[in-house]
Formats: structure tokens, sequence, C-alpha cells
């Protein structure tokens, strides 16, 4: 870990109509760290991941990803092919079989030809551990295969850092499991991840900064550990109280 | 892995009922009769009365190719003109947002046969007006090629009603597609291009194909305007017969064939397309 931080995170404030969704939140993450944020829903955390890849416009402050300012349109093109996204729905495009979900931006976008996208598709499926499912469509496949392809087809980009949007929220609980030991093994290899999520194992065994969001704002950050175990902020402690069963 | 869970056959294991007419060989069957009887009244019609039929035929062929020829190359432009109009009604640029909208909402709301004879009536008029007060004699000599009017005519209107059909169709998909798309690095026209238009070409289909069929009837309205397709040729052929039945009995077959074959080829598009969500 070095200091420093490739995202960085100034005093943003989004808006939906009236409501204030975020309101000055600021946070850095460093290269090769891994960031889990919790909070109840409606407190802003998916808002904040998606405003890193700007697929979520914010109307003050500032993000940096990579040293790259997120202000123009060329420019948040550039951050997206270094930013990796794994939806809470997969996403996975229904009309193509697994392997060209995972060629057709490494192509289009990468400029990379059929035989190495291909390559990089068939080692990225062996990670994830379903090769045999390259020919297979979306739809065939349980939700935990889907979510391991979406995390497949992120990678494909090469990218430099991760998000994750409650990758395991629409999953079958017996399927969590095996989107979690993809994740936590990306995090070993030191992605720089940020992770929307509320599963505390993951947590506790990745993360090196655990981030509780409470309407709009950053309520607490600590490690894992210390966050589950010994919060000091109240609302930190009835969140958790509900939510640690 | 998880297969196991997913391909559990469901208890059981009988093959579901099927519904009276509903496989596909029985509407193909359907189809082929409705075709032989149409084709099989033209046959007859020909034998029973060779003289008045089969010169009737021969007479419209050239309108026939003019028909269909105004109809595919109008249709193809109408698909362009659709697709711009769709993607401007889902703008969120303002200007263009209302533009397409304008566009849309004024030219359902006005009968394609007057917008027919206003392109090939009043705009000539105007573009010679242009060229008078701009001193540019190629513009105030201006002659409206009939077919060409009609043609934009055909897809100025077809376009509009095109325009909410993809509209409709890129709306129907997710979200999630474009913004998984655009999180790869892709820029608006290529997700459009590969993972949107992709994906909705084929819910759009079926009332494409629809588009299609109805813009070959309507184009029997271009006879109106001086083109000679086949309804044109029709009524020429009359007027020197005088045979009303006779005439616009075949040419109503004729048209029938033409819509007949054309909805077969929608329907092999639509089922070749299939895809499983």
């Amino acid at each position: 870990m070095t200091n420093e931080p490739i995202i960085r995170i100034k005093n943003v404030h989004k808006y939906f109509g009236h409501v204030h969704a975020l309101q000055g939140v600021s946070l850095d993450v460093s290269k090769g760290e891994v960031v889990v944020i919790v909070g109840p829903s409606g407190s802003g955390k998916s808002t904040l991941l998606r405003c890193i890849n700007r697929l979520e416009e914010y109307d003050e402050g500032e993000i940096v990803v990579d040293g790259i300012p997120l202000d123009s349109a060329k420019n948040i093109n550039e951050v997206r092919k270094e930013v990796g996204m794994v939806f809470q729905q997969f996403n996975l495009f229904p009309n193509m079989t697994v392997k060209e979900n995972l060629t057709l931006a490494q192509r289009v976008i990468r400029k990379r030809t059929a035989e190495e996208a291909g390559e990089i598709a068939d080692q990225l499926l062996i990670k994830v551990g379903i090769p045999e499912k390259s020919d297979a469509y979306p739809m065939q496949l349980s939700g935990g295969q889907q979510q391991r392809v979406a995390i497949a087809r992120a990678l494909a980009m090469s990218p430099k850092i991760m998000l994750f949007d409650e990758p395991t929220s629409a999953l079958d609980p017996e399927m969590i499991k095996e989107v979690l030991d993809v994740m936590l093994a990306l995090a070993q290899e030191g992605m720089t991840m940020v992770v929307v999520s509320h599963e505390m194992g993951f947590a506790r065994n990745a993360a090196n900064r655990a981030i509780l969001m409470d309407a709009g704002q950053i309520v607490e950050e600590a490690t894992p550990d210390i966050l589950f175990t010994a919060p000091t902020h109240p609302r930190t402690k009835e969140f958790l109280s509900k939510v640690l069963h | 892995m998880t297969e196991q869970l997913k391909s559990k056959p469901p208890a059981g294991d009988k093959p579901l009922a099927r519904i009276p007419g509903a496989e596909p060989s029985a509407r193909i069957d359907a189809w082929w009769w409705l075709v032989a009887i149409v084709v099989g009244l033209i046959i007859l019609l020909v034998v029973i009365d060779n003289e008045t039929y089969w010169n009737l035929i021969v007479f419209v062929w050239d309108g026939i190719q003019i028909t269909f020829g105004v109809t595919v190359v109008a249709f193809v432009l109408t698909l362009l003109a659709g697709l711009l109009g769709g993607l401007g009604r889902l703008s969120k640029n303002r200007f263009i947002y209302g533009a397409a909208t304008l566009y849309v909402e004024l030219i359902r709301g006005i009968p394609l046969l007057v917008q027919l004879i206003w392109w090939y009536f009043a705009f000539p008029v105007i573009i010679q007006g242009l060229g008078r007060s701009l001193g540019v004699d190629a513009l105030s000599n201006y002659q409206a090629p009939a077919i060409a009017m009609a043609v934009l005519g055909l897809v100025f209107c077809y376009g509009a009603y095109m325009s909410e059909i993809y509209r409709a169709g890129i709306q129907s998909i997710p979200k999630g597609q474009m913004e998984a798309a655009r999180s790869l690095g892709m820029n608006y026209f290529q997700a459009m291009r590969y993972v949107i238009l992709p994906q909705a070409v084929r819910v759009i289909l079926p009332p494409v194909g629809n588009e299609f069929i109805a813009l070959l009837k309507d184009s029997s309205l271009v006879s109106v305007v001086a083109v000679t397709d086949l309804t044109r040729r029709g009524r020429e052929f009359m007027s020197t017969h005088f045979n009303p039945i006779e005439t616009w009995t075949m040419v109503a077959l004729l048209y029938l064939v033409m819509t007949l074959l054309s909805a077969r080829i929608v329907g092999w598009l639509e089922r070749r397309n299939k895809f499983e969500r």
C-alpha cells in the first residue's frame, strides 16, 4: 500500500430532486486497499459508489480517480476503463454467450484482437471457477455463476479498481459463498476494491477499512474488527444491533 | 458447484399437454392454405377469363414493381429515420428531445394522404419561391420527381411511427444494460450499437414487421400523386376497359399475395431472432 490515494473523493454533494442523498462526503482510498461500506438502505452508499465511475452525476465536490478528475466526457470514459463495476443484478448481456460478454468491451474499448481477448476470457473463467460455461448464455446459469461471470467481465478490462454494488444481495443464500470467495481471492491479489455489502464475514477477512454511512454522510470509519465489535458512534451501534442478530 | 441445484427435474416428468392449434406446424399449414387459395383464385380467374385477367396482370406488372420498389426503399429509409427520431425522443438534450417530439406529434396528427399531397404539390412551390427570392435558378425551376416526393412523404410519415417503436423498444431494455456497458468504458453510441440495439431489435421486430406490411398497403396512396404504382395502373386499366369488378378484384388479390408473403418473411425473421431472457 502506498500513501498516494488512487481514489480521492472531496466534499461530494448529490441531490435527487429535494433529497440530499450525499451530504459532503470525503473519502480517500489507497492503492491496494479494500474498503467496505455498510449502512441502512437509502444512506447513500450505492450512490457514492456509482459516483466513483460517474454512473451517477454529483452536484458539488470533486472526485479524482487514478489522477484523472471526473469532469469531462473524455475523462469519464478514461476512468471507466480503469474501474470495473459489479452490480447487484449482474447485468450480463443476455443475448451474448459468457465468452462474448467477456470479450466485447476488450475488443471495442481495449482494441484487443479476438484471440487475445478470448485467451484473457478463458483465463478469467478458470479464475472464477466456471471455464465449462464459456459458451452458455447467462440465463442458463445460476445467480452465483452469473455474478462470477460479471466479475470476470469487469476484470477482463484489466481494471485498477473494482467497485462492487451489493454483489451478493440478489443471490440465494447457498450461492453467496462462491461469489465472496472470488472477491476474497481478488482482494488478496492486491486489487483496490470498494465494496458496498453487508457481508460482515467478508469485511473482516478482506477489508482494510469499514465505513458506516447514514443519511448521506460517513458516520464512522475504522478497521472492520473495531467498527463491528467496538463502534464509538451511537448510530453505528444502533445499526449493528439491527444487522447482527 | 451449483448446477445440480438448478437442473433438478420437475416432479412428475410428463410432457405438458399440447394446446390444439398451437403447434408451429399447424400455423404454417394454415398460412400455406391461405396463399394457395389466393394464388389459386388468381390462376382460376386467369383461366376463366384469360382475355381480361391475363391482360390486366401484364398491364399492371410495372405497377407491381413500382409498388414493391417504393415500399422497400421507403421502408429502409424509415428504419433510419425512426432510429434518429427514437434516439431523439430519448435524448436528455432538451432541444433534440423537443424537435423529435414535435416531429412525431405533428406527423401523427396529419393524414398520410394529405402529407403526400403536400409534398408533391406544395413543397415544390415553396422551393421555387425560395429560389426566386434568392435568385437561384436551379431552385426556381425545381420540378418535383413524383416517385422521390412520394417516398419522401412515406418516410416522413412512417418515420414518426417508427420513432415511437424504437423508443419503446429501447426503453424496454433494462437500465442496467446501459449501465453495464458504460461502466466497461463504452460511450453512449458504442453501448447503443453493441449492447442495447441488438437486444431492442428482437423486441421491435414484430411491430416493425407490421409497419412494413402497413407501408406496403399505404403505398397505394401514392397513386394520387402521379406515381404509376399498382393501384394507379389498375385505375388506368379500368378506365380503358370499363370493368371495375374484374380490375379491382385482381388488384386486391395481387396486394394480398404481397402482404401474405411479407407477413411470412416477418414471421420467419422473428423466429430466427428469438432468444431466452
